[in-house]
């Protein structure tokens, strides 16, 4: 692995992550991350991509999804996760849907001082829902997306994977 | 308008093996259904979600129909949902409407400038390609079987008389008669799941 990898998420890396745990639905709403990504799923034909227009509709849609056996995952940023809320705790909480959101962690940093509410609020919101979540900066964290897929598969839960990679890598 | 009971007697002879999700009309629907373990009775996870459960089971089980009665409440939070519906284009979702023209299960306050909304012009607008209205019973009757035997997405705006609910949450009558759990396990054991995966589009 070279310096660049070691430091950035690479939108392959996370497809072949999806793909790896069995994902063919994405339902997702565009955020300032994922472009890129969008790029390869888009060109991927074993992937269905559902977007939507409001970050709460995935939840609902998400668990549709699962109630009729599929294995969805869903990508949005963390405002609109803030956004979601009732969502999650109605369709995704109330009907035990083992998903993954892979969340776009909008002003995270590891220096200095965080200025972006959104992030501000992230982690004490996903700790308010009691929702587990793993951090991922790099291709060198790309296990802990397969873990989070085995997490939910086992918990029956819901579990959040913050992308942490604003401006770097995972959007080129 | 029609009464939410009435419009559902008149679908349920055009059921078939179709995946019913019932939304608000789900204490209707109990006691009208023929095949309880394809209904998929949830009450309110959360407001707004309906269209968009009943657009996850369409995709996942695109050999089935899938039947949705939604509210004008439900839709009116989400209306960005119907573009995603007439996007994905299943040809297996049925999205009925029962507009009451009020959030009947808080007492019957009336939705924003409920008497002017056209429903059945948003979803065409959003992309829906079929669309329908009525106001009556009998036209609704007449029209069904025609609505029904053709591929979707088609959305069918009925309006229904309010049927307002006073009492307290937890004094109401519970008109489920299962779990939500429960609901779910019947459905996948219905579809013939077992546990596994649906196989990809």
């Amino acid at each position: 692995m070279n310096d660049a990898a070691a430091v950035s998420l690479s939108p392959e890396t996370v497809l072949r992550e999806m793909k790896n745990n069995g994902v063919a639905d994405v339902v997702w709403l565009p955020d300032s991350e994922t472009n890129w990504l969008y790029l390869l799923m888009q060109a991927d034909p074993d992937l269905r991509l559902v977007g939507v227009s409001r970050e709460g509709h995935a939840c609902s849609i998400a668990a549709g999804l699962a109630a009729g056996g599929r294995k969805p995952l869903i990508l949005i940023q963390n405002t609109g996760m803030l956004e979601s809320g009732d969502s999650i705790r109605g369709w995704l909480l109330g009907l035990n849907v083992g998903v993954v959101l892979m969340v776009g962690y909008r002003g995270w940093t590891r220096h200095g001082i965080t200025t972006d509410t959104a992030a501000t609020y992230t982690e004490r919101f996903l700790m308010a829902f009691g929702l587990n979540y793993y951090l991922v900066e790099s291709d060198a964290d790309a296990e802990r997306i397969t873990a989070a897929f085995a997490e939910a598969g086992r918990t029956q839960r819901p579990v959040v994977v913050l992308v942490g990679d604003e401006y770097h890598g995972f959007n080129r | 308008m029609m009464r939410i009971a009435e419009a559902l007697q008149a679908f349920q002879p055009h059921r078939g093996d179709a995946i019913v999700v019932p939304g608000r009309g789900g204490r209707f629907w109990t006691g009208l259904t023929g095949n309880e373990r394809l209904d998929v009775p949830l009450g309110d996870p959360a407001m707004g979600g309906h269209a968009g459960f009943a657009l996850g089971l369409a995709l996942a089980q695109p050999q089935r129909k899938v039947v949705l009665f939604d509210s004008e409440g439900d839709i009116l939070m989400s209306l960005g949902m119907l573009t995603t519906i007439a996007e994905q284009a299943p040809a297996n979702f049925y999205h009925f409407l029962l507009d009451n023209e009020v959030y009947a299960t808080t007492g019957g306050q009336p939705v924003p400038n409920a008497k002017n909304i056209a429903y059945d012009i948003i979803a065409r607008g959003a992309g829906y390609p079929r669309a329908f209205a009525f106001d009556e019973l009998d036209a609704f009757t007449r029209e069904l079987p025609g609505i029904v035997d053709k591929p979707g997405p088609v959305f069918v705006a009925l309006k229904v008389y309010p049927e307002i609910e006073n009492e307290p949450i937890g004094r109401r009558r519970r008109w489920q008669t299962r779990t939500r759990d429960k609901v779910l396990t019947d459905l996948r054991d219905e579809l013939g799941m077992g546990g596994q995966s649906a196989p990809r589009p």
